[in-house]
């Protein structure tokens, strides 16, 4: 399999050596927790903790140098959206106005930047562990993962035949782009947009049928060897747990109490300092 | 496990990973600016819609979730949840009639084409303005009109990508298969 897609690097860290469900668990538990807390302090609070786990894992700028900007320039635009269409809309989140500057449509309040800072919080609060993540699990113990966290077996193996498909298919993708461009189907800025649309779609054509006949070579391989038959399989990646596993979902948990905890405290999702 | 999860046959399983692939893929290389300014007609949304009409609703929504999940993960670092899961709605509904615009029989003509791209249309319009941003206002708490005006968009582009290219796919892909009742008893 190229390991080397998703920016899975080999280490030894205590990070490495967690099972992939694990990682997986407590990932898509502090998401989502993440996700419902608009408590600046609680999100803030992640923020500092994933930060300080990336520098355990031995992770180097240059690995994530790439990805990082990317997030940073969306995350701008999505905050400058939000300011252009509603530059008042944390005034009615929060119930109270303190006016900085400007008059008319445009104001500037210091709710509407707390909101703002709330939501770029939220926007990077994930960032540094999903590119833990990445870093840090075996792409094909993470299909093992899957089934591990009692996801139907037959779909962690769909997930795993499409971790390890990703690079061929691209690499098909490339050679039949670049012969249908040679053919003179434009696909550059010089045409307009619904002939590139056609131009795409001549290149998915072939792009398409030929990983129909992928499906179908390989669901005859895995038919002749009885896939499906049995109620469980077993993983060659499969990892058991350890201590270090437990704990991080001990963990895991008590974050998930505080935030929902959160809640209770502040009578809803949102932490309002103006009252 | 239960007797249906057992219906999931094997080839739904290596369509389901290879759909993800493709749809992967090109959400990464293939999206195609529309003109105006940060909005892409974004190809795999046509895809999806041949792929849910050959392989149906489980196959179709799997594969939209993963593929969006995937590439969201890979590109800004967390998936945008609503969205990913609106991609796997999409899909899922187109899939659901599967049986009814059956291609596999090598026919697809013009009154299959309009009910395909009425039930595209529908379910993108469903989907995108209406499911992904209310549920955006739910629980992201983004404002409603930022995210709506959002939303009319992508509608409009993904069931532009969906009309066009998973027209041309499934008239292409109809065009492969033997037809029924072809054979002709002299």
């Amino acid at each position: 399999m190229n390991n080397t897609l998703f920016g899975f690097a080999a280490g030894d860290t205590w990070l490495h050596r967690l099972s992939g469900a694990t990682k997986l668990l407590a990932f898509i538990g502090i998401s989502l927790i993440a996700m419902a807390s608009y408590d600046t302090r609680f999100t803030a609070a992640i923020v500092v903790m994933s930060l300080v786990l990336f520098k355990m894992a031995h992770i180097h700028w240059r690995q994530i140098r790439l990805v990082v900007k990317l997030i940073l320039v969306f995350s701008l635009l999505n905050l400058l959206t939000v300011y252009l269409f509603s530059p008042e809309y944390g005034v009615s989140l929060y119930g109270t106005r303190h006016l900085l500057a400007g008059s008319g449509y445009f104001t500037l309040t210091q709710e509407q930047l707390f909101y703002e800072l709330n939501l770029a919080l939220k926007y990077v609060v994930t960032v540094p562990l999903a590119l833990l993540f990445l870093i840090t699990t075996n792409p094909s113990e993470f299909a093992a993962s899957l089934n591990k966290l009692h996801l139907s077996y037959k779909i962690s193996y769909a997930v795993a035949l499409s971790l390890r498909y990703i690079p061929d298919i691209q690499h098909v993708y490339h050679q039949i782009s670049q012969s249908q461009q040679a053919r003179g189907y434009e696909l550059s800025k010089k045409a307009g947009p619904l002939h590139r649309l056609r131009g795409a779609a001549q290149v998915l054509m072939p792009l398409i049928f030929s990983s129909l006949d992928r499906i179908e070579t390989i669901s005859q391989a895995m038919e002749l060897r009885r896939f499906g038959r049995d109620k469980h399989r077993s993983w060659y990646m499969d990892r058991p747990f350890g201590a270090a596993d437990w704990a991080v979902i001990a963990g895991t948990g008590v974050i998930i109490a505080i935030g929902l905890s959160l809640f209770a405290v502040n009578g809803g999702r949102f932490f309002n300092p103006f009252r | 496990m239960n007797n249906k999860r057992n219906t999931l046959s094997v080839k739904t399983v290596v369509a389901i990973g290879i759909g993800t692939a493709i749809i992967f893929i090109l959400k990464r290389w293939v999206s195609i600016p529309s003109g105006i300014p940060n909005t892409n007609i974004d190809t795999s949304y046509g895809f999806l819609g041949f792929f849910s009409i050959l392989f149906g609703p489980i196959a179709g929504f799997v594969s939209g979730f993963l593929g969006h999940a995937l590439t969201d993960f890979t590109a800004y670092g967390s998936p945008w949840w609503t969205w990913v899961f609106t991609t796997g709605l999409v899909g899922g509904i187109i899939g659901l009639f599967w049986k009814r615009l059956d291609v596999t029989q090598g026919d697809f003509g013009v009154k299959k084409i309009l009910a395909y791209n009425s039930v595209q249309i529908l379910t993108n319009f469903g989907g995108w303005a209406v499911v992904a941003p209310t549920l955006d206002v739910l629980v992201y708490s983004e404002p409603a009109n930022k995210v709506y005006l959002q939303g009319i968009v992508s509608a409009i582009s993904n069931s532009v990508s969906a009309g066009v290219i998973g027209t041309i796919l499934l008239v292409a892909y109809a065009a492969t298969r033997t037809k029924k009742g072809s054979l002709k008893k002299e």
